[in-house]
């Protein structure tokens, strides 16, 4: 197959494997409902594999893919400037720190997890014109970091053997 | 990739170390509140005490949510936006609390 048409077959499969997660993850009850914004993240795992299988390029374009077309399909459109700033900071601290190579898929994935989640609060104190909400920055980052050991140690597994399968290495 | 891992467990560390540290101040620094401020679109719109039980509708144009105080808490009883996460939000009673509501830009704030 041409490496072209193999790429863009792997990434409509990681595409849809995305939106899966996205939809399984709204589906299900929220983690622990009194403090809203806790979340696995389970999306991210496939982020996180092509950040590591192709490049920084690719996974944004998967992760755009996945805000809008989730948006269109189970979501509103709310959520998607809040989706948006909370991708685009995480995936930029991720690709900047998978580039240093101080860190492992799962301390890449710790750190997104938490820009994650300050992106998303950074926009709800701009939108809301409200700093004190700031406060939900200490507990996230406790469960952001949990949910990005889990979802790394996932993501960096699946790499391991994706790149097996894909590249035969 | 033992360095790596090494690392991965520093960075988990002192994340970790932060966030006990602020979570340690924030929440030492809380006091039992006195005040329910509303705040909609970012401009305070009523403040409530909380020692007296009331339910107060808060509508706009477009949202309604139903504050509600009891015992000294704040929480939510009905919001008309879909996700309900400000009321599920546990009720609120320690200064600098809040409960928000995103759809409806609303911020509920506990005071002194």
């Amino acid at each position: 197959m041409k490496q072209s048409t193999k790429k863009l077959v792997l990434l409509s499969l990681l595409a849809a494997v995305a939106l899966v997660l996205s939809y399984i993850e709204s589906v299900l009850p929220p983690l622990y409902p009194a403090i809203p914004g806790i979340k696995m993240g389970l999306a991210n795992i496939i982020i996180l594999v092509c950040l590591y299988i192709f490049t920084v390029k690719e996974a944004l374009i998967l992760s755009l893919v996945r805000i809008f077309v989730s948006a269109l399909l189970f979501g509103n459109a709310m959520s998607v400037i809040y989706s948006l700033a909370g991708a685009i900071l995480s995936l930029a601290v991720m690709a900047i720190l998978k580039k240093t190579n101080w860190f492992s898929a799962v301390g890449v994935s710790v750190s997104g997890a938490v820009f994650h989640n300050l992106g998303q609060v950074l926009i709800a104190i701009a939108v809301l014109e409200n700093i004190q909400i700031g406060y939900y920055m200490i507990i996230l980052c406790a469960t952001g970091t949990t949910a990005g050991i889990l979802t790394g140690i996932v993501g960096g597994l699946l790499t391991k053997y994706l790149n097996k399968a894909i590249k035969g290495r | 990739m033992k360095r790596l891992i090494r690392n991965d467990a520093i960075l988990i560390a002192v994340i970790a170390v932060v966030t006990v540290v602020f979570a340690l101040v924030y929440f030492g620094m809380q006091k039992d509140g006195g005040n329910a401020h509303v705040i909609k679109n970012g401009k305070e719109i009523a403040v409530y005490s909380l020692n007296e039980n009331m339910t107060v509708p808060i509508t706009d144009e477009n949202n309604t949510n139903v504050l509600v105080i009891e015992n000294g808490k704040a929480y939510i009883s009905y919001a008309d936006c879909p996700d309900k996460i400000c009321v599920n939000h546990r009720p609120v009673s320690k200064t600098g609390e809040t409960i928000v509501c995103l759809p409806a830009k609303l911020v509920v704030e506990i005071g002194e």
